[in-house]
C-alpha cells in the first residue's frame, strides 16, 4: 500500500492504495466520482478522460500513484459557482450528446484542446478529438458544439 | 399519523399550477432534459451503483473455440484474500437454467442447450467456464488465475460453408450445424426470370460486426434474501423482457423480480438480451445474501456481448433489358455462432421482407439458412436483418445498371413504387402504407449536385487520375415499428409486439408519463413529453417521464427496432386521450353543462355557447384530486393507461447519395460528400431525428470503410479489443449534410414512422456503391466490406476478374 495525496475537484484526500489501482478506479470505486466512466481497456475511447494538473490524460492509463501531489478534475469539478462550463453547455445546446457515455471525456478533452488552441479549425477539432470514442452521435454534433464553445460556431435557440 | 387537510394539500398544490403551454410543441427543436446530468457527471451507470457489502463478480473465459472440459478445480481460487466464493459450471448447474431463444424460427430448429456457465464443453473463445465472487474487482479478477481448468481440444470451425458440411459439430448432439432453413417467396420467381433478358448474380459478404455501445455491460443484483426479493440493475434495453426471461430461467417468481435499467449508455441491439452474466449475477446473490456486481471490461465484452451481422448473400435479379425488374432471388447463409441468443435465428428473417425494397417486381424467393460455428453468437445489431438486405438489393441495382448501361438512378426511378400507388402492398406481402420516393430523391439530388458531380467523375476518368470520384446511391426503406402483434405471431416469435403508457394527472397539473419504452440515448424523456405537452395542453416543462423500472414503469415490451415513437411513443398521445376523456367527464361536472357540450382546446375546458364558462386541465386535475361532490360513479382520478398493439409497421425511406474519392494508388478511400434526405413521417423533435441519422449514418459508414470482427481458423478473435476493432473517430468522418421530407404515416394517428436505424440502414450501400463506382471502370464489380486500403489494393489488382 502507498499513501497518497491528492486534490480532486477542490478537495483534498488522503488515502492508501495498491501501487497498482487505476486513476479511475480510484475516483469511482474509492471516491465515489463515478462522474467518470470507463469505456474500454485499451487508452482507446477515452471515456475516463480527465485533467491532471490541468492537461488531459485518461484515468485508466494513470495510476493512483502517480496521481500523488496532484490536481485532479473531473466532469463533476468542471462548473464553477453552480454555472456550467461554456462547453457543457454547448454540448446540451448543439446536441452533442446522445447516451451521454462518453461525454464527460469528450468534454474534459474538447475544454484542453481548447486550452491549447482557442479558435479551432473544423478540421482541427476532429483530429483534435481522435482519442475520443463516440458511438451515438457521429461527431458532427459534437466538432459543432466545440465550435460555439470557441466562439465561432452561433448557438442554437431552442 | 396526523390528519391530512385535504383542502389546505389543494390550496397548496393549487400555487404550483402553471399556466397552459402557448406554443405546439410537436416539431420544436426542443433541447433535451436528458442532458443535465450527462453534461455534469451526475449519472447512474450501473457500475456507479455500490451498496454495503457489495461484492463483484468475475468469469473465467474458455481460451479455446472448441474443448471439452475434462477437469475444473475451483478450490485455489478461494484460498485468494477476499474471496467469497468460486463456482464451475456444474458447481451452478441446478441453478443456472439455460438462456432463452425467444424466436423459434421453425418447429424443427435446432436449438441448443445454452447453460449460462458451460459445464461439459465450451464452443468459443468467452464462453464462461466458471465464476469467482470477491470483495472488490481486482481481487476477483486475481483470484480467476487460480482456477485450474483442464480442456480436451475440439475442432473449431469458424466458415459457415465448412460448418454446413457437418464435418465439425459445433453441438455433437444436434447432428448437424445447421440451425435451420427458411424458405419464403413471393409471386413466381422462375416464371419471372424465364422472360427475363439480363440477370445477375452476386455473392455479398456481410462482414461480422462488434456493436460497440459506449457503456460496457453490467450488472447489480440486490437481494433481500430472507424474503427471497430480488433488484436487478443492469445495463439493458430490455428491463421488462429480462424481469419475465429471470423469472423463466432461475424459477425465481417473476413478482420477486424487479429490473431496473438505470441510466443506460447505448444498445443498439446488443443489450437486447438475456445474458449469461444477469443469471449468474442473480443465482450468486441468491447463494451468498449480497449484493453482487459484474462489469466486463471492453476486451471482455468483445467475447462475451452479441456480434452482428455475418452473413453470406447469394443474389440473383432478373430484368429485361430496358431496366424494368421481374424478379429477385436470395439465398443466404446467416452465422448464429455457437448459441442461440434471444432473438439470433429471426434477425436474418427481419430482412426477408425487405430485400424487394422499394421495388416492384414479379417474382421474388427468399431462402436463409441459419449455421452454428464455433463463435460468439451473433443477434440483433443496429437494424437487424434489415441493413442487410438493403445492402444486397442497393448494390445489386448498381450492378444491374452497369450490366444494362443505364444509369443508377434512372434504373431505381424506373422500378420503384410511385407516390400514388400507395398503399402498396410488395411482393414479400407487406403493405407500405405511404411514401413518396421521388420527393426525397429530388430533394437529395438537388443537395447533392449530382450532374456536377457525374460531370467531375468524368473529367477525372478521361484525365486518368490517380485519386478517381465514386457515385452511390441508396434509395431505401425500412420497416420500423415492431410489430403487429399478430405478424409475430405468424412469425413464431415468443412475445407480442405492442406498447404501454399510462398518463398520472398529479393535484398540481403535473404530469407523468410512464412508458415501457427503455431508452438509452434517444431521448424519450424529451420526446415523449412534447407528445404529452400538446395532447394535454399543458407545459414541457410540467412533464416527466419515468422509464426502466419495472415496479414504477410496470408493463412495457422496451426498446429495439426503430418501435419506441412509433409504438410507445403512440401509446402516450392515445393515453392522454383518455384522460382527456376522463377530464372531460369531471370538467362538465363541474361547469354543470352537457358532456357532448364541453370542448377541450389549448389546455381548458370550455361550454358551448358559454365564453365565461372554462376550466384548465390543470383545475379539473386539482378538482379530482379534492373530488368533493363527485356524482355517483364518477372515479375521482383522471390517470389512463393504454396499452398500444400496431395495425401495421411503418415504412421510413430516404435517398442518400455519396461521394468517395479513392486513391487508386493506396487504396485509400475519403468521404467527399454525403446527403441523406429521410423521410421519416411526422417529426416530434428534429434535432433529435437529425442526431439519429447523424449515428447511424456514422455506425452504416463504420460497416462500409472500417469495423470487421475477424477471427482466425483456430477460432480466436483477433480483434478483440479496441486497438485491433477499428470504431471510427471525429477524423474519419465528414460532414453530413441532412434533410427530410415527410410524408406522414397513415398507420398511427402521430403520422410517425421511426429513424433510429434509418441512417444505418441506408448508408452502408451508399458507401460501397461510391466505391465500386469510382473503380469500375478498372474492371472491378465489387469489394468487399469493409473497404479499407487493403481490400481497394485488392480488388483493384483483381480488376476484371469478376
Amino acid at each position: 500500500m502507498t499513501r497518497i495525496r491528492t486534490t480532486v475537484d477542490g478537495v483534498r484526500y488522503e488515502d492508501e492504495v495498491e501501487p497498482r489501482l487505476l486513476l479511475v478506479h480510484y475516483l469511482r470505486d474509492r471516491l465515489g466520482r463515478t462522474g467518470t466512466p470507463v469505456g474500454c481497456d485499451t487508452s482507446n475511447c477515452g471515456a475516463c478522460t480527465v485533467h491532471l494538473n490541468g492537461s488531459a490524460v485518461r484515468s485508466c492509463t494513470v495510476l493512483a500513484v502517480q496521481a500523488d501531489g496532484a490536481e485532479v478534475t473531473t466532469i463533476q469539478g468542471l462548473a464553477s459557482n453552480g454555472e456550467w462550463h461554456p462547453v457543457q453547455k454547448a454540448f446540451h445546446e448543439r446536441h452533442a450528446l446522445q447516451c451521454g457515455y462518453c461525454t464527460p471525456g469528450m468534454i474534459m478533452a474538447a475544454v484542453d484542446l481548447l486550452k491549447d488552441n482557442p479558435t479551432p479549425s473544423e478540421d482541427e477539432v476532429r483530429e483534435g478529438l481522435e482519442g475520443n470514442l463516440c458511438r451515438c452521435t457521429g461527431y458532427q454534433n459534437i466538432v459543432d458544439a466545440v465550435l460555439q464553445a470557441s466562439g465561432q460556431k452561433e448557438g442554437v435557440s431552442p | 399519523m396526523s390528519e391530512i387537510d385535504p383542502g389546505a394539500v389543494a390550496l397548496e398544490a393549487a400555487d404550483q399550477i402553471s399556466q397552459p403551454a402557448a406554443e405546439r410543441e410537436v416539431g420544436r427543436r426542443r433541447l433535451r432534459k436528458e442532458d443535465a446530468r450527462l453534461v455534469t457527471g451526475q449519472t447512474n451507470w450501473t457500475d456507479n451503483i455500490q451498496f454495503p457489502g457489495m461484492v463483484h463478480m468475475a468469469v473465467l473465459r474458455s481460451p479455446m473455440a472448441h474443448a471439452r472440459i475434462t477437469r475444473i478445480d475451483v478450490s485455489a481460487a478461494l484460498e485468494r484474500p477476499g474471496v467469497l466464493a468460486a463456482y464451475s459450471g456444474r458447481d451452478l448447474a441446478d441453478e443456472q437454467g439455460a438462456l432463452p431463444c425467444a424466436w423459434p424460427v421453425t418447429p424443427d430448429m435446432k436449438h441448443p442447450n445454452h447453460p449460462p456457465l458451460a459445464v461439459d464443453e465450451v464452443r468459443y473463445v468467452g464462453d464462461g467456464v466458471a465464476v469467482v465472487v470477491a470483495r472488490d474487482r481486482y481481487a476477483a479478477a486475481d483470484a480467476l488465475d487460480a482456477i485450474e481448468v483442464d480442456y480436451e481440444p475440439l475442432p473449431a470451425v469458424v466458415d459457415m460453408e465448412r460448418a454446413l458440411k457437418d464435418e465439425v459439430l459445433v453441438h455433437s448432439e444436434l447432428g448437424t450445424n445447421r440451425c435451420f432453413t427458411w424458405p419464403f417467396a413471393g409471386g413466381d420467381y422462375d416464371a419471372a426470370k424465364a422472360k427475363a433478358d439480363v440477370v445477375v448474380t452476386r455473392r455479398f459478404l456481410q462482414q461480422r460486426l462488434i456493436p460497440t455501445a459506449m457503456e460496457p455491460r453490467s450488472v447489480v443484483v440486490a437481494p433481500i434474501a430472507a424474503a427471497g426479493e430480488y433488484t436487478v440493475y443492469s445495463a439493458t434495453q430490455i428491463p421488462h423482457i429480462l424481469r419475465l426471461m429471470l423469472a423463466m430461467v432461475t424459477g425465481t417468481p417473476e413478482h420477486k423480480i424487479r429490473v431496473i435499467a438505470p441510466d443506460v449508455g447505448g444498445g443498439f441491439g446488443s443489450k437486447l438480451n438475456v445474458y449469461a452474466e444477469e443469471v449468474l449475477a442473480l443465482v450468486v446473490a441468491k447463494r451468498l445474501g449480497q449484493p453482487v456486481k459484474w462489469t466486463e471490461t471492453r476486451s471482455e465484452g468483445y467475447q462475451a456481448t452479441i456480434h452482428g451481422r455475418d452473413q453470406i448473400q447469394d443474389i440473383e435479379v432478373a430484368a429485361k433489358s430496358d431496366g424494368t425488374l421481374l424478379g429477385l432471388k436470395v439465398d443466404l447463409m446467416a452465422d448464429m455462432g455457437a448459441y442461440l441468443q434471444l432473438v439470433t435465428p429471426g434477425v436474418p428473417l427481419l430482412g426477408a421482407f425487405m430485400f424487394n425494397a422499394i421495388y416492384k417486381m414479379e417474382g421474388y424467393s427468399f431462402t436463409c439458412h441459419g449455421v452454428f460455428t464455433t463463435k460468439t453468437p451473433t443477434d440483433a445489431y443496429r437494424g437487424a436483418g434489415r441493413p442487410e438486405a438493403t445492402f444486397a438489393v442497393e448494390r445489386i441495382m448498381d450492378e444491374l445498371a452497369a450490366e444494362l448501361g443505364m444509369d443508377p438512378m434512372e434504373l431505381r426511378r424506373k422500378n420503384w413504387i410511385q407516390h400514388d400507388e400507395f398503399p402498396y402492398t410488395t411482393i414479400a406481402g407487406l403493405t407500405y402504407d405511404s411514401g413518396n420516393y421521388e420527393a426525397a430523391t429530388a430533394k437529395a439530388m438537388e443537395l447533392f449536385d449530382y450532374d456536377g458531380l457525374r460531370r467531375e467523375q468524368e473529367k477525372r476518368r478521361a484525365d486518368n487520375d490517380p485519386v478517381q470520384l465514386g457515385i452511390g446511391i441508396s434509395t431505401f426503406t425500412e420497416m420500423c415499428g415492431l410489430a403487429p402483434s399478430r405478424v409475430l405471431g405468424s412469425l413464431s416469435y415468443g412475445a407480442g409486439g405492442w406498447e404501454a403508457a399510462a398518463i398520472r394527472m398529479l393535484p398540481t397539473g403535473k404530469v407523468e408519463v410512464v412508458t415501457g419504452t427503455a431508452p438509452h440515448g434517444q431521448g424519450h424523456v424529451t420526446a415523449w413529453s412534447q407528445i404529452a405537452a400538446d395532447a394535454l395542453g399543458v407545459p414541457f416543462e410540467d412533464v416527466e417521464v419515468i422509464h426502466s423500472d419495472t415496479r414504477a414503469a410496470p408493463q412495457g415490451m422496451d426498446t429495439y427496432g426503430s418501435r419506441s415513437l412509433v409504438v410507445g411513443g403512440v401509446a402516450v398521445h392515445l393515453a392522454c386521450q383518455k384522460v382527456l376523456d376522463k377530464a372531460k367527464r369531471v370538467a362538465a361536472h363541474l361547469l354543470e353543462a352537457s358532456e357532448g357540450d364541453v370542448e377541450f382546446a389549448g389546455g381548458s375546458f370550455t361550454v358551448k355557447g358559454s365564453p365565461d364558462a372554462k376550466l384548465s386541465i390543470q383545475e379539473v386535475a386539482l378538482a379530482t384530486f379534492a373530488s368533493h361532490n363527485f356524482p355517483e360513479g364518477m372515479e375521482p382520478t383522471l390517470n389512463s393507461d393504454y396499452v398500444m398493439d400496431p395495425e401495421n409497421f411503418s415504412f421510413p425511406h430516404g435517398t442518400h447519395l455519396c461521394a468517395t474519392e479513392v486513391d487508386t494508388e493506396t487504396g485509400f478511400v475519403k468521404i467527399r460528400k454525403y446527403v441523406a434526405v429521410d423521410d421519416v413521417g411526422k417529426v416530434i423533435n428534429p434535432i433529435i431525428v437529425e442526431g439519429q441519422v447523424h449515428g447511424g449514418l456514422a455506425q452504416g459508414i463504420a460497416q462500409a470503410l472500417y469495423e470487421e470482427a475477424l477471427y482466425d481458423a483456430d477460432g480466436n478473435l483477433t480483434t478483440g479489443t479496441l486497438v485491433d476493432y477499428y470504431v471510427p473517430t471525429a477524423a474519419d468522418l465528414p460532414r453530413f449534410t441532412t434533410d427530410r421530407t415527410e410524408t406522414p404515416a397513415t398507420s398511427n394517428p402521430l403520422g410517425v414512422k421511426g429513424v433510429g436505424e434509418a441512417g444505418t440502414i441506408a448508408s452502408t450501400p451508399a458507401v460501397v456503391n461510391a466505391v465500386v463506382d469510382a473503380l469500375r471502370p478498372r474492371g472491378v464489380v465489387d469489394v468487399p466490406m469493409p473497404c479499407s486500403p487493403e481490400h481497394v489494393w485488392r480488388a483493384l489488382q483483381q480488376g476484371g476478374a469478376k
